[in-house]
């Protein structure tokens, strides 16, 4: 088996942040859940959102995946806007081709996995690589085989879902994810619906995707202790825009907010 | 007492089972023109065009709500009027296979929205294609939860066929009121065809439900 890169090296200069919102405002009628947000991940940074529930976290990462429309202001990605493309100078709303290209720069995972219940896991991580980026069948097996070996889910390539734990079908859709060589990787909380003894094989997984490979990655998660271990930098929302952020050692050791505070000392307490 | 002649009987089987084949014929041809057709019809109403959707559903309403005994009238008798010159056939297909088309629309949009949008959710983040993700995603999940309804509906439409007779259809029903009329025998070829449906419908039941276990085992859903 090659050891190939799980990405593509970047077609932006090192200057140009990875991610980047501009003044990103969303809401729902009258409700405005993000409000006027600025934030820039560099390349193969590591972001953790932390914050209170209905803080908008889910939202930013949901933007990013095109999964939710934007009211407001413009995403890059790798330099290039997301949801919109220049013409004649201006900004009008992207095609179908360019959210696609756009698309394909990203990967998320999601709470509750959603993987494809009829497909075995190879299938699972087969079906972007083979009907997406038009892989050979051998070839996105190879691919996808490799990740599962990684995910440590190789000797259940051939189950369905239905027969995999909670943590095992997390792991199945990380693959599936890298299967497509994003450049930016979105977990929202991955394991927020795990039971607390297979929670660590799945943040195995993704503390070895930090460590070994060069992804831009923005997580949402309430395990502060893994946040602080693994992250850049830290975001906390609060009410739609970042309250605060910095180092992990800075957001947990002396964050400088009073809503901060004492957001931390609940999850604390709560613990 | 009831005058019921066995040798009459013998004689008018043949034709009955016979006409067995052609009510079988209507049945399954009209079922494959719901099934494809009644797809359509619902995946339609999904379409993010408005107007599409109001008609497609507008249609359907209308189909739902009126006899099918009046659609095949009407293709068959009305449609000349439209330069639509068909066959006892052709339009009793037409009819019928749209009558169920409908029916069979509303069993798929339950189906398809039975599917957990992190299904939509997982697809776009993949960068599957819409039609990609309707056939390879979102069809075969939405497909055990209808296949109760399906069935229900490949029942009713085999026990609909008789009114296809109206317009000449020569089913089950047209050919035992010409026996009967014939031999001004009613008894035998009524009590035959009645025998006949029971004995077709109640098995189909039965498969219907071993099919679907067969379906979500193939689909690794349990
Ligand atoms: N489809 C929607 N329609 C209306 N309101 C919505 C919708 N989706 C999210 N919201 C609202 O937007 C706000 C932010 O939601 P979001 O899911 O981003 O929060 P979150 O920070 O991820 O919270 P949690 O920790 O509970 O997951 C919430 O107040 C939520 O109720
Ligand atoms: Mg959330």
């Amino acid at each position: 088996m090659t050891n190939e890169p799980l990405q593509e090296t970047g077609a932006a200069d090192a200057a140009t942040p990875m991610v980047s919102f501009r003044k990103v405002t969303k809401s729902y009628g009258r409700l405005v859940v993000l409000d006027s947000l600025d934030l820039d991940v560099a390349e193969g940074e590591m972001v953790s959102i932390i914050g209170p529930s209905g803080s908008g976290k889910t939202t930013v990462l949901r933007m990013l995946m095109t999964l939710e429309t934007i009211n407001g202001g413009v995403i890059y990605v790798d330099g290039q806007p997301l949801t919109h493309m220049p013409k004649g100078g201006q900004l009008v709303p992207a095609s179908d081709r360019h959210l696609r290209q756009m698309r394909s720069k990203i990967g998320m995972c999601f709470q509750h996995f959603n993987l494809f219940p009829h497909m075995t896991a190879l299938e699972n991580c087969m079906e972007g690589p083979v009907h997406v980026l038009g892989l050979s069948k051998a070839e996105a097996r190879e691919r996808s085989e490799q990740l599962l070996e990684m995910v440590g889910m190789a000797d259940k390539r051939n189950q369905h879902p239905s027969r995999l734990s909670g943590g095992q079908q997390q792991r199945v859709a990380i693959a599936r994810a890298l299967a497509m060589r994003p450049k930016v990787m979105l977990f929202d909380e991955v394991t927020s619906a795990l039971d607390p003894e297979v929670i660590g094989e799945v943040t195995n997984v993704i503390r070895k995707l930090v460590s070994e490979h060069h992804l831009t990655m923005l997580m949402v998660t309430h395990q502060m202790g893994f946040a602080k271990d693994i992250s850049d930098r830290v975001c906390f929302f609060y009410g739609g825009r970042i309250e605060e952020q910095g180092t992990p050692e800075q957001i947990f050791g002396n964050p400088r907010r009073e809503r901060t505070r004492q957001f931390l000392s609940a999850v604390k307490e709560a613990v | 007492m009831l005058d019921w002649r066995w040798d009459f009987t013998w004689d008018i089987l043949p034709r009955l089972i016979a006409a067995t084949g052609n009510t079988l014929l209507a049945a399954g041809l009209g079922y494959a023109i719901a099934v494809v057709l009644g797809l359509v019809l619902a995946l339609a109403q999904r379409t993010p065009y408005r107007a599409v959707t109001i008609v497609v559903r507008e249609a359907v309403e209308f189909i739902r709500s009126t006899p099918l005994v009046l659609q095949i009238f009407f293709v068959f008798y009305v449609g000349p009027q439209f330069g639509l010159r068909l066959s006892p056939w052709a339009a009793g297909m037409i009819a019928i296979g749209l009558h169920y088309a409908a029916y069979l629309s509303e069993v798929y949009r339950g189906g398809l929205e039975s599917v957990p949008k992190g299904q939509w959710e997982a697809a776009t983040s993949l960068n599957l294609s819409t039609a990609r993700t309707y056939f390879r995603i979102i069809i075969p999940q939405a497909l055990p939860p209808s296949l109760a309804g399906m069935g229900n509906y490949l029942v009713g439409i085999f026990k609909d066929t008789p009114m296809l007779s109206v317009i000449g259809v020569a089913e089950l029903m047209h050919t035992a009121n010409a026996i009967g009329s014939e031999t001004y025998r009613f008894l035998e070829p009524y009590t035959l065809v009645g025998i006949i449906f029971l004995a077709l419908s109640l098995p189909t039941a039965a498969l219907i439900r071993v099919f679907e276990a067969w379906v979500r085992r193939k689909l690794g859903m349990y």
